[in-house]
């Protein structure tokens, strides 16, 4: 009988166990994306400078009316944090957002449906000439990276391309050691993996060997694995892996911001016509996107900000 | 007069009256099927919950596009759900683990009733205790560190030189199977060993005096009368193997790939997990259709081996 009871409490043990891991991984997995702490983080600064600047507030509470807003899917993550930061000081403000994709958000600019279109690339000539004006307001970095053993120091674009496609399976093809590669990447659904198969022309053609559910899973595989090979976000890169220059460009802030280093991409809010010509609304929008706090939004989504 | 004092006394003990105690009954009563009524309905919410949001894909997928399609590719333009890999990922895998964790399981809880010397037992009672008490996530970070650069350096021998093979860095199928084996060791050793140590004595006295050593007798006599509970540890570790996540997401590579040993591989458990992050539109609703089939899957296993175990149960009493 007490035999049994003991049994039942290590039961019911293991139960709870179970449990309070299924919570912890629960909240790495909330905590993984970070919007969420961002935004409230952000949220309460903002509100904090509302309380401090009464000028400020009495401003904010002036404006109202709504923003509509179309375009990159990839752009969702940072466009969310933003309209709920923004909605902070700007309570009487209705900012919408669809995410349909780059190329539909600018011609909703151009043909006047919507006040603000994102895009996660350049603005192409004819929609520049038809009255688009690219306003950059984030960078997307991504680095790839190998462990640290590996003697490849960098890739050129069509290296990359064809290890991620599966054409090229050995370090050694690549002027390093007779080593198989072990292609890594993130799940489907990821904007890292968007951007990075977007920039290389591989939509849906990886040949992934693991695909990972964190930018950290990455990294950690990567720096365990002898001749792995991974992408991840630029800012959270460490010293556990090596990162590779692309086209003998190393992946630095600074190459990125100058457009030298091919994996990379603007987050574009474009609009039709220049910033100061729009409505005050749209201008208080991107005084808001622009300025620090935006800017610090940008970087809590793991963006490269602009200057 | 004598039954009248008797009935007073009864009436002031400390426990009340007599229509006090009829209250404590009743309450007590509803109390407990209040209780009984919350697991009926979390089971019940769970069901419909799992139905409602699991059959919109469906619809919109197409039902044999999602069971017996090879193709995951749910983010693409042109998006494809076919998670015909990941259910036989889910199968495969779970039957592996099962096929290595039991005979160990049942062994080590004949050696834990029957074989082991007190002291050795006392060591290793509580070791078993404490291996199910250590979350999974443990489980897969061992098989991280551990497990995988070992299958990687297997991986590296047996493949040497294959041009097709795509190499994983030993997150692989046979890496998830051995985690699953460990994992579901103590619920198998701790139920065989009570339903063996529940034997009646007087089987194994009478097989002992007909002059069967001690080894014929546990697997003669002793195990085919524990069969039942024997079942009943297999039940609960299929349940516990085809169930769990957090370890395998770790050490499987999570690619959709066929369950071969040495591939990269998507259970369903993992597939719900590792994509729900970042998931949209149809894309997440066949994650949940995956969960579904999941919860559909487990009550299957639960009813035919439930039937099998009563079965069995039945042809032992005979």
């Amino acid at each position: 009988m007490k035999n049994r009871r003991s049994r039942v409490l290590a039961l019911a043990g293991a139960c709870i166990l179970a449990v309070g891991g299924l919570a912890a991984c629960g909240a790495e997995e909330t905590s993984a994306p970070s919007t969420g702490a961002a935004q409230t983080s952000s949220a309460a600064e903002s509100g904090a400078d509302q309380t401090s600047s009464v000028a400020g507030s009495a401003e904010a509470a002036a404006l109202s009316g709504s923003i509509q807003m179309v375009g990159s899917t990839s752009m969702e993550r940072f466009a969310n944090a933003l309209i709920e930061a923004f909605a902070v000081t700007y309570p009487d403000v209705n900012v919408t957002a669809e995410f349909v994709g780059s190329g539909a958000g600018i011609e909703a600019v151009i043909n006047g449906t919507a006040d603000v279109g994102n895009s996660s690339r350049n603005l192409e000539a004819e929609e520049l000439e038809a009255g688009a004006v690219e306003n950059i307001v984030a960078i997307d970095g991504i680095a790839v990276c190998v462990d640290p053993a590996n003697t490849v120091t960098g890739l050129t674009k069509d290296q990359l391309t064809n290890i991620y496609n599966g054409t090229i399976t050995n370090w050694s093809e690549v002027g390093g050691s007779d080593t198989p590669i072990i292609v890594i990447g993130r799940e489907a659904g990821s904007g890292t993996r968007g951007a990075f198969e977007e920039l290389l022309g591989l939509e849906d053609a990886c040949v992934y060997a693991n695909e990972l559910d964190s930018t950290g899973a990455v990294m950690a595989r990567v720096a365990s694995t002898p001749g792995a090979i991974g992408y991840v976000s630029l800012d959270v890169l460490n010293d556990s892996v090596v990162a590779l220059a692309l086209d003998g460009v190393e992946p630095t802030v600074d190459n990125i911001k100058s457009g030298s280093y091919f994996l990379s991409r603007p987050f574009v809010m474009a609009t039709n016509g220049e910033i100061s010509q729009q409505s005050d609304l749209v201008q208080a929008w991107f005084d808001f996107v622009l300025g620090a706090e935006g800017q610090e939004i940008a970087t809590s989504v793991g963006l490269i900000t602009v200057e | 007069m004598n039954s009248q004092t008797h009935a007073s006394v009864r009436e002031s003990t400390i426990l009340g009256n007599r229509k006090n105690k009829a209250v404590v009954e009743t309450a007590a009563q509803i109390i407990f099927t209040i209780c009984a009524f919350f697991a009926v309905l979390a089971v019940v919410s769970i069901t419909l919950y799992m139905i409602i949001s699991g059959t919109p894909a469906i619809f919109e997928v197409g039902l044999t596009e999602i069971l017996f399609g090879t193709v995951w590719r749910p983010a693409a333009e042109d998006p494809q759900f076919g998670i015909l890999y990941v259910i036989l990922t889910s199968i495969i895998g779970t039957s592996m683990a099962i096929l290595i964790g039991v005979p160990i399981g049942v062994l080590t809880a004949v050696f834990l009733a029957e074989v082991a010397p007190k002291k050795l037992a006392m060591i290793v009672k509580p070791a078993v205790e404490l291996l199910a008490g250590i979350p999974s996530v443990i489980y897969g970070l061992l098989g991280v560190y551990l497990l995988n650069p070992l299958m990687y350096k297997i991986e590296l021998a047996v493949f040497e030189g294959s041009a097709t093979h795509q190499f994983t860095g030993g997150a692989n199928l046979l890496s998830a199977v051995i985690v699953l084996a460990i994992m579901i060791l103590p619920t198998v050793i701790n139920i065989s060993e009570t339903s063996i140590k529940a034997v009646h004595p007087s089987l194994k006295a009478a097989s002992l005096a007909l002059g069967a050593s001690h080894i014929q007798t546990i697997f003669k006599t002793m195990l085919p009368a524990a069969k039942s509970g024997i079942v009943t540890a297999i039940v609960l570790g299929v349940g516990r193997a085809i169930g769990e996540a957090m370890a395998i997401t770790l050490v499987s590579g999570s690619s959709v790939n066929i369950p071969l040993p040495f591939n990269s591989v998507r259970f369903l458990t993992t597939a719900i997990v590792s994509e729900m992050g970042y998931s949209s539109g149809t894309h997440r609703q066949v994650l949940f259709t995956i969960g579904l089939v999941l919860f559909v899957f487990i009550m299957i296993i639960n009813v035919v081996l439930n039937k099998i175990l009563k079965k069995g149960a039945n042809e032992n009493e005979r």
